[in-house]
């Protein structure tokens, strides 16, 4: 199945833009229950991890930019927990109504906490996807090594990804 | 694997597709070699399309260059004006959906309200001349001698081989004939993403024709625009929009049934009589309106204007999708090909009784026919066929697997699917082996390599609302 990158790009409107690059993607940063937040890198595919301080665990889900569009999310799937990964592995899709696209860990990782909520309600991906607390849209938190955090060094941080998106955006509308 | 649907039609489909230019050239090449008379009188319902300059241009870079470029249809501005997020779809930029609504809104909007598509991405055609209807018969399993004027039927094009194969599915409408017309007149939209293939398909069964003596002319009404008013709302719109408003009785225009009529325009003007059908791709109650170049975007801001964005709205290829896969309607390149016969494919009810029977000369009746009669009842039947499937948990898409449940034997193939907005269930269709069709037989989808539990479900999955002249449903 598509990555979600191949998705939007094969849905991106020629001549204009798809999505506003939304500004608000640091506005919901609500106060995360687990370890300190290191930081928050993003794939070319649209997915985002939040790596812990101590580098042990991270959350996985998909960025504002994805989910709005990708449109009305109506499914998601979430893998099951236990579930290793190496980075560029499904852990999930997401389903809209004209599309579906896998969710791709960003980091080698093995999977320790899905979110349920997803599956009662598939739109909080839509509302809160880059809220990583309880009733916000995360998709997987996982347990990562060191060739997890090395992985995630080479991700993009918030800044380059807004960039990446903002030109991506760009050099499609031929 | 692409999986957004229109593009993923596109993409299949662009193989087929070189320039809308070619067919400009066609038309040309028809008149000058086929018609052996002057072409029809002046008064045609439908003024010929002009080969425009911009047209030539067209056509000539694409014979210098073999660049895929993009045609526009008519209404290309106005779908940017309003917010249309294109994407390529049968060699045309085509609004997938606008960003007033998102797909399912604006799935919904068509079902309680009333929607606009622009199809001119479609293929209209014109075949007259007195073996017209005859030679239509032999590409086709309708019975278009017998088909009354202004009346539609939904059809196929058949292979030449004799297989039975499905080349494109296609409305043939009769139209009341004209002057050198030879008693015979016929209105054919086929599909954009086979526009090539079945221009080649009809260049060459012309060519086979001609020896009949039986002249059949072939026009291409290139440049204009095609346009679908669906939902409930579409009637009350239309009737508004109509010049010499209460004149025409759209209550007494049957699902199937077409009119000419005039649309008011800007000031005090009218369009040209436009062939309105009942009918369209939704299961809604609506009307298709084939409408010249120039004035396609007039009729359409005309529709807006008098339903309001409380009627009517603009609705993209997203919606279409999801609308006729709920109302069990087959996507050509997805649940229909050329190895699919009509009878495998639910389409049984487009052969009259008066053509099943293997001496009628339509191209693969000798498979057909057979097929029409079970296995049971001694015919030779099918071995496997179009279903509904309901789907739990995960939507099933295009290529999922069904396999029998439990044992996982594979038993077909998923051609169309996504979550339906209108049930709040994930809906597909798909072919299955002859014996596990039934509805209520329990098999499972492999998505993402997991079996889910589907059950066959009779289409369509929501009641179709076409206007019979009974009480609405």
């Amino acid at each position: 199945m598509a990555s979600i990158a191949r998705c939007l790009r094969s849905a991106r409107p020629s001549g204009f833009s798809l999505v506003k690059s939304s500004p608000i993607a640091a506005r919901v940063r609500p106060f995360s229950v687990s370890a300190t937040v290191l930081e928050k890198r993003y794939t070319k595919e649209h997915e985002w991890v939040d790596l812990s301080a101590d580098k042990k665990t991270a959350v996985i889900g998909i960025s504002e930019y994805a989910a709005a569009a990708l449109g009305d999310v109506v499914f998601v799937e979430l893998p099951e927990v236990g579930k290793a990964v190496q980075a560029g592995d499904p852990v999930g899709a997401v389903e809209s109504v004209k599309s579906a696209a896998d969710i791709n860990s960003p980091v080698s990782c093995k999977v320790t906490a899905v979110n349920t909520l997803l599956e009662e309600k598939p739109g909080t991906i839509n509302q809160l996807p880059e809220d990583d607390s309880r009733g916000g849209g995360w998709v997987v938190k996982a347990k990562v090594d060191e060739a997890g955090a090395t992985e995630f060094e080479a991700l993009m941080t918030e800044e380059q990804y807004g960039e990446f998106t903002a030109s991506s955006e760009g050099e499609d509308s031929h | 694997m692409q999986r957004i649907k229109p593009s993923l039609a596109a993409g299949a489909l662009r193989g087929t597709w070189r320039s809308s230019s070619n067919s400009a050239a066609r038309f040309t090449t028809l008149r000058t070699t086929r018609t052996s008379r002057p072409p029809a009188s002046q008064h045609n319902q439908f003024r010929r399309s002009p080969v425009s300059p911009l047209t030539q241009k067209r056509n000539a870079s694409s014979s210098s260059s073999s660049s895929e470029t993009l045609a526009k249809t008519p209404l290309y501005e106005l779908h940017l004006a309003n917010g249309g997020k294109m994407v390529p779809f049968g060699g045309f930029h085509m609004p997938v959906q606008y960003k007033d609504l998102s797909v399912s809104q604006s799935h919904a909007f068509t079902r309680e309200r009333g929607s606009i598509f622009d199809v001119s991405h479609m293929v209209q055609r014109i075949f007259t001349g007195a073996g017209a209807a005859h030679f239509l018969q032999r590409v086709t399993p309708s019975d278009l001698e017998r088909l009354p004027i202004h009346q539609s039927t939904l059809s196929c094009l058949l292979k030449s081989d004799g297989s039975g194969g499905i080349v494109d599915d296609t409305i043939i409408t009769r139209l009341p004939d004209q002057a050198g017309d030879g008693g015979n007149r016929f209105y054919v939209v086929t599909n954009a993403g086979c526009r090539d293939k079945d221009n080649e398909y009809f260049d060459r069964e012309l060519a086979k024709w001609s020896d009949r003596g039986e002249k059949v002319v072939q026009e291409q009404l290139d440049g204009w625009g095609l346009v679908a008013l669906q939902g409930p709302d579409a009637e009350g719109v239309l009737a508004e929009a109509l010049a010499d408003h209460g004149k025409v009785d759209l209550k007494k225009l049957y699902f199937g049934q077409s009119i000419y009529a005039q649309v008011k325009m800007h000031g005090m003007r009218v369009s040209s009589p436009l062939l309105i059908s009942r009918g369209g791709y939704t299961g809604e109650d609506g009307f298709e309106i084939s409408i010249p170049g120039d004035e396609t975007v007039e009729v359409t801001e005309a529709f807006l204007a008098t339903g309001g964005p409380d009627r009517v709205r603009l609705a993209g290829l997203g919606a279409r999708d999801s609308l006729r896969l709920e109302a069990g309607m087959c996507l050509y390149g997805h649940d229909l090909n050329e190895e699919i016969t009509p009878v495998q494919a639910g389409l049984s009810w487009i052969i009259p009784k008066e053509r099943r029977t293997p001496e009628a000369e339509f191209y693969g009746a000798g498979v057909i026919v057979p097929q029409l009669i079970p296995k049971s009842k001694g015919g030779a039947g099918v071995s496997e066929r179009r279903v509904g499937l309901v789907v739990e948990g995960a939507p099933a898409r295009e290529g999922a697997e069904i396999v029998s449940r439990p044992e996982g034997k594979k038993l077909g193939v998923v051609t169309s699917g996504c979550p339906s907005p209108t049930l709040g269930k994930n809906i597909a269709m798909g072919y299955i082996q002859d014996g596990s069709h039934k509805a209520g037989t329990e098999v499972d989808v492999v998505v993402r390599g997991r079996p889910r539990k589907a059950v066959v479900t009779k289409m369509p999955f929501v009641p179709t609302k076409y206007w019979k002249g009974t009480a609405p449903a």
